[in-house]
């Protein structure tokens, strides 16, 4: 089976507190260090445990970003992706997620892909909009907030977290299938795997490779408009409650507000 | 950070490292010192990871590290639990006597494994009447057609009853004092082999030290080191090839220390400011933090030596050791103060990074006997 992980290299959420730049009002991605997104290192993680149950399978990363990205997908192929495509191309600065779709779904349709996971959400812009978009493209179905996937015959079978508890749903394949976020188990690089790395394959391709006019993508095509933006409103100090012999319960029905229990 | 020669794939490691150590090794460091139990889980994240082949040529199913990188993972496992950096420490001091005196099948033999992290290594010189004194040694190996049968004890060995494979010293002939020292590897299943008292240290505690005994212990002849007499030339070069791993460990612990008090003085506020902002206190953080880096020159100095090929490294080993262990102690004992009540108390890693440091001064060669080899060096 032909699996495909589509990540994204972003401003290092552990040392970095993202910036925004009032004039584009776009996120601050310059002079700050970059890493894969830590939450595509879960959906890496399930994608490899998956190709390694199912065997005869491979999983091929696949991004889009400026040149500095490759250091995202090396750490990918070290974690054991068997190969990495990044898109990049000068056109496609000030992409927004339409246009980000748009890319990435044109590489999976040349690639044939079989199944197709993303993280929910990036952890820098935390749209959540590109995997449905992908899904749209390619006219594909989609399974979201997926805790566990199996492969059964040809259909991906998927946990899906809700708030209450779990959903088993099934699509036929080719899917689209978005992992929530802490679901498996983070894959650290071996250093066999870090020397292993270079020698993967690594495919960069333009937007003339795709065939993607530029007016389709980056600021050209991009058809969201960030109207403004602003601080967050200070956070309100928290609740103190006082235990009059009826703490329990009303903690109780704090956590129940909240569906924590 | 002091001058460095690593690869790039090395860094990368390194910096893979970095995190694992603070996301998986980290959380572990309190429980493993309480517990006092070996730590299985941290020696199979480091198989896992291909830390534990770090040392090993890649012939032999190793990585081939450098020797700095060797080093600077030891020094960021350290920083956060020593006893977990001394799985590696260990994995290399057992293994350096088959990897400088083993036949090439000795090496196809035992390397892979200890390589791969399914066997673990241990070092057996010590005796109880037999420290710093190699030559009063009482363990003796006498052979007898293909075996060798050996009879005594060693004391205060790391790893002792977990290591599948030991490199034991053995006096196989008492008329000519360290020149009648053999080495031989051991395995834990061989016949009259067995593990005696399971010591209780004041630091370190994860890592298994106990007694190796051996009644009519049979060891084949094919497991003989080098030849009969070269065991204390071995047991020396190891030894002057593995101390830098345990420099770098009490440089971990120190800068494990100082992270711990560099961030307690910047949150611990009295008389309504950060003690941080006292001068006594940030003259003593400014003092950590040189001696710290003037160990860690050190400790990269002797990596660059060694990965360069040098023959004659055995002092600056010495002084890296040496210097680094003295530094840990003091950074350590610094950082309680700075930490107060706080530090003293168990709830906090601060004791423990002490207790910890103090090994370093004492294993692998005492620091009385590391200033006697520089001394030697700087009068010959």
């Amino acid at each position: 089976m032909k699996i495909y992980v589509c990540i994204k290299q972003i401003p290092d959420p552990n040392t970095v507190v993202s910036q925004l730049d009032p004039n584009t009002k776009r996120l601050v991605r310059s002079g700050v260090s970059l890493v894969l997104d830590p939450g595509d290192e879960v959906t890496i993680a399930a994608a490899i445990n998956l190709r390694d149950t199912m065997g005869n399978s491979e999983v091929t990363a696949v991004s889009m970003g400026p040149a500095s990205a490759q250091e995202a997908m090396r750490r990918a192929l070290a974690m054991g992706v068997d190969r990495a495509i990044l898109v990049t191309d000068p056109a496609l600065a000030g992409s927004d997620t339409l246009g980000t779709a748009r890319v990435l779904a044109a590489v999976l349709k040349r690639e044939n892909a079989d199944l197709i996971l993303c993280s929910t959400e990036s952890t820098d812009g935390y749209t959540g909009m590109v995997p449905g978009g992908i899904a749209e493209f390619l006219g594909l179905p989609q399974l979201t907030f997926a805790r566990e996937v199996k492969i059964e015959g040809q259909k991906a079978v998927v946990k899906r977290v809700t708030p209450t508890g779990y959903l088993i749903v099934e699509s036929p394949v080719p899917a689209v299938v978005s992992i929530a976020s802490g679901s498996f188990e983070a894959i650290y690089p071996t250093m066999k795997g870090i020397m292993g790395a270079k020698k993967k394959p690594f495919t960069q391709l333009s937007l003339a490779d795709l065939g993607i006019d530029p007016s389709q993508v980056g600021e050209a095509g991009a058809r969201e408009r960030v109207l403004t933006i602003g601080k967050v409103a200070a956070r309100a100090a928290g609740q103190v409650l006082k235990d009059e012999g009826d703490a329990a319960q009303a903690i109780a029905d704090f956590l129940q507000r909240y569906q924590l229990l | 950070m002091a001058v460095s020669h690593l690869s790039e794939d090395e860094q990368t490691l390194i910096e893979v490292l970095r995190e694992i150590a603070l996301e998986k090794v980290a959380p572990r460091a309190a429980e493993i010192d309480h517990s006092a139990e070996f730590p299985w889980d941290m020696k199979e994240l480091l198989a896992q990871q291909d830390i534990l082949a770090m040392p090993f040529p890649t012939e032999y199913g190793g990585i081939g590290a450098s020797e700095l990188a060797i080093l600077m993972a030891i020094e960021e496992l350290s920083r956060h639990c020593a006893t977990t950096a001394l799985i590696l420490c260990v994995q290399q001091l057992g293994s350096i006597p088959i990897l400088l005196a083993g036949t090439e099948e000795q090496k196809r033999k035992y390397l892979p494994p200890l390589a791969g992290g399914e066997w673990l290594a241990a070092y057996g010189l010590t005796e109880s009447a037999s420290g710093s004194d190699a030559a009063a040694m009482q363990t003796v190996a006498v052979r007898i057609g293909d075996t060798y049968i050996l009879n005594g004890s060693k004391r205060f060995i790391t790893n002792g009853g977990l290591a599948q494979v030991n490199s034991v010293f053995a006096m196989t002939d008492r008329e000519k004092g360290t020149h009648g020292i053999s080495a031989f590897i051991v395995e834990k299943d061989f016949p009259g082999f067995s593990v005696g008292r399971v010591e209780d240290k004041m630091g370190i505690k994860g890592s298994q030290t106990a007694e190796l005994i051996f009644t009519d212990c049979e060891v084949p002849a094919e497991n003989l080191l080098g030849r009969e007499g070269d065991g204390f030339k071995i047991a020396m070069m190891t030894l002057d090839r593995t101390r830098p791993g345990i420099a770098a460990q009490a440089l971990g612990i120190a800068q494990g220390a100082l992270d711990l008090a560099v961030s307690y003085s910047k949150q611990r506020i009295q008389f309504g400011r950060p003690i941080a902002d006292n001068e006594g206190i940030q003259f003593m953080l400014a003092d950590m933090v040189t001696k710290i880096e003037a160990a860690r020159l050190l400790v990269y100095n002797v990596a660059e030596l060694i990965d360069r090929g040098e023959k004659n490294f055995s002092k600056y080993s010495a002084m890296a050791k040496t210097f680094a262990s003295d530094v840990a102690m003091e950074v350590t004992n610094d950082t309680i103060q700075i930490m107060g009540g706080y530090g003293y108390m168990k709830e906090y890693p601060a004791e423990r990074m002490l207790r910890d440091a103090k090994i370093t001064q004492i294993y692998e060669g005492t620091n009385q006997i590391q200033r006697l080899v520089v001394a030697r060096d700087l009068l010959k």
